[in-house]
């Protein structure tokens, strides 16, 4: 700048400062357009549905598009969504069962074991596994996982067939399709979303504690049982609920492999559909009411997940303060 | 704590230690020492694991679709019927790269601003964090909704599918991400720099422009190419926005029907036609091919710039 700025009067670049911030804070606010938009557009396109339906929209089993020869004879259309809720967390729920376990084991294994290099390489690992398109894991679902494994699933069925209440949720019988399939696949996905919030969470336990746990003669896991999940308890059950929240969202891969039958079963090998799968399948060939509620089924899912990730940052927020509070 | 309760430490009180005790691994007992053992090697298991369907996915994806590779699949047409059998993905190919450029245009701008605003204005103000929350929420909407949401604002209105739809609902998707991202990059850009710049009589917004976006310049664009490889593998929102065409001819028309490539792969993994099958592999290969550069380019540059602030 040749002339000296004026340091006391407002000049012309207060006014740009001004104009900058305003054009800042409104880039900010589209973020709340959006989620006001998604809100109001969803509900009034999904009306109709919700209309016809009432509460039934929730409570009932029966998804009955339209039926014009059922046995006496057409039929108004029914719209029930409770078996997709039902098939969207049993599928979440085998992806966590699968998916934490070796989550929290990779993220342990890269804050506490691995030396650098390998930290970094386990990183990139996931980075990539992360990257890895939904619907690349939903081809190799379909045209390698569904045909290698009725076998398997027969084979643990007949194991377990003698005992009561393992042979109820590990039956025989299917093509391949299933709760199981979709949840082993989805479980892949999640791992690094966990993985890496779980490493963040760990990284949080302060060095002190854990020299202190190794200056009393504790081993590696003895130090990790005693100073780092004490301390990082709230965060992991936030970190689990965060990636339970991607798992019930998750669509193309679940729609490919999860073999759309509305049933609500215990058999995890049977093949079942959940929320997004039933939106991403039907939405093209539906018109009408049909249309109106799978968009209603989008509602639900939105309120569902916004839900549990507005819980899950709420724990972890109250587990951060905890922790400076005893720090 | 129970960790000492096995084996403590014998110091007897009144007369002075004959011996120091022993602070070799050999000296911790037997059960400790395997327990120890078999849980370090439970957690490096665990990453076998874990690798495991990533090396099959790539596995796969490599040996079915790399063959299909050709000139003339990555510019032919797509054959109009499942079970023709030989190449073609080219409008699914413009597509993407469509589709995804003019998300990323839209999103990385307006996120940046955004995340100029969180950091450099509003920091921790009350409209800073309700917006900071809402990002937190909008991160966490499924992607599926996002393109249902478009479809209810803008496809149902116009009464038309395009390319442009599903670019609006791909940027839905990226905006929050980059807003993320960014604003933890323009938050390790350190104090002195906007003293020294303010010092020297800029005012904010031309600090923040020359000093403290230049600065974060590696960070974001890597964070960045992050969101847009996410954004480019994504099938969810486009399922209902962009419509599908076949022929090459509204290739990179924005305001006309489109398809990509994860659209495609969507249609015809579930096909018992080989050459739709086949087509599908390749597709996967070429978008895990461009999501996989993106990514490990991002990490390059990120780890560049770590080594830089620090």
């Amino acid at each position: 700048m040749d002339s000296s700025p004026s340091l006391t009067h407002r000049d012309r670049g207060a006014r740009i400062d001004s104009a900058f911030r305003w054009t800042a804070l409104l880039a900010g606010l589209t973020v709340l357009a959006i989620l006001v938009l998604i809100v109001v557009s969803m509900t009034s396109e999904s009306m109709d549905a919700f209309r016809e339906s009432g509460w039934k929209f929730v409570t009932s089993t029966k998804w009955v598009p339209n039926d014009p020869d059922g046995p006496q004879g057409p039929k108004t259309p029914e719209f029930g969504a409770l078996t997709f809720i039902y098939g969207t967390i049993i599928v979440s729920v085998i992806a966590l069962v699968l998916a934490v376990p070796v989550s929290i084991g990779i993220a342990l294994f890269t804050t506490e074991v691995a030396p650098r290099p390998v930290q970094r390489a386990v990183t990139t690992v996931m980075d990539l596994m992360a990257a890895v398109p939904s619907v690349v894991f939903g081809l190799w679902g379909v045209a390698v996982l569904v045909p290698a494994i009725p076998g398997f699933y027969d084979t643990v069925a007949d194991w377990v067939s003698p005992i009561p209440g393992l042979n109820a949720i590990f039956g025989s019988g299917g093509t391949g399709r299933s709760f199981m399939t979709a949840g082993i696949i989805l479980g892949a996905m999640i791992t690094p979303i966990i993985t890496s919030l779980s490493r963040e969470v760990f990284a949080t336990v302060p060095r002190s504690d854990k020299d202190a746990a190794l200056a009393l003669g504790a081993t590696r896991w003895e130090m990790i049982k005693g100073a780092v999940f004490p301390h990082s308890f709230g965060g992991i059950v936030g970190a689990v609920m965060l990636g339970l929240g991607r798992a019930m969202g998750e669509t193309i891969a679940v729609a490919l492999t999860i073999g759309s039958s509305v049933q609500i079963v215990a058999n995890l090998f049977s093949s079942g559909d959940a929320m997004p799968a039933r939106i991403a399948n039907n939405f093209g060939e539906s018109s009408g009411v049909h249309r109106s509620a799978l968009i209603g089924l989008g509602v639900l899912l939105f309120g569902i997940t916004i839900l549990v990730n507005v819980a899950a940052r709420a724990i972890v927020a109250r587990a951060e303060v905890r922790f400076r509070g005893v720090a | 704590m129970s960790i000492i309760v096995e084996e403590p430490p014998a110091a007897p009180s009144t007369p002075p230690p004959p011996e120091r005790p022993s602070l070799r691994q050999s000296n911790v007992s037997f059960s400790r020492r395997l327990r120890d053992r078999l849980a370090t090697g439970l957690m490096g298991l665990s990453f076998i694991v874990a690798l495991t369907p990533l090396l099959f996915v790539i596995w796969y994806v490599v040996t079915n679709g790399a063959s299909q590779i050709s000139g003339d699949f990555l510019t032919g047409d797509i054959p109009f019927q499942y079970r023709a059998i030989g190449p073609g993905m080219g409008p699914a190919v413009a597509g993407t790269i469509l589709i995804t450029g003019v998300a990323s245009l839209m999103a990385i701008p307006l996120g940046i601003m955004a995340a100029v605003y969180l950091n450099e204005y509003g920091k921790q103000g009350l409209t800073a964090r309700f917006l900071r929350s809402l990002v937190d929420v909008m991160t966490g909407v499924p992607s599926i909704v996002m393109g249902l949401f478009i479809y209810s604002i803008w496809v149902v209105r116009f009464e038309d599918q395009t390319a442009f739809a599903g670019s609006l609902a791909l940027g839905c998707l990226m905006l929050p991400i980059v807003i993320r991202s960014s604003e933890e990059m323009l938050r390790l850009v350190p104090d002195e720099l906007r003293n020294g710049s303010t010092a020297l009589g800029s005012h904010r917004w031309r600090t923040t422009v020359r000093v403290v976006l230049p600065a974060a310049l590696p960070g974001i664009v890597s964070g960045a190419m992050l969101a847009v490889a996410r954004a480019a593998g994504e099938t969810a929102p486009v399922l209902f926005t962009i419509g599908i065409v076949f022929n090459g001819r509204s290739n990179w028309k924005l305001f006309e029907p489109a398809t990509n490539l994860s659209a495609q792969i969507y249609r015809n993994a579930p096909q018992p036609f080989p050459g739709a099958v086949d087509r599908a592999w390749g597709a996967a290969f070429t978008l895990v091919a461009m999501v996989f550069i993106l990514t490990l380019g991002a990490r390059f540059l990120s780890r560049r710039f770590a080594t830089e602030v620090s």
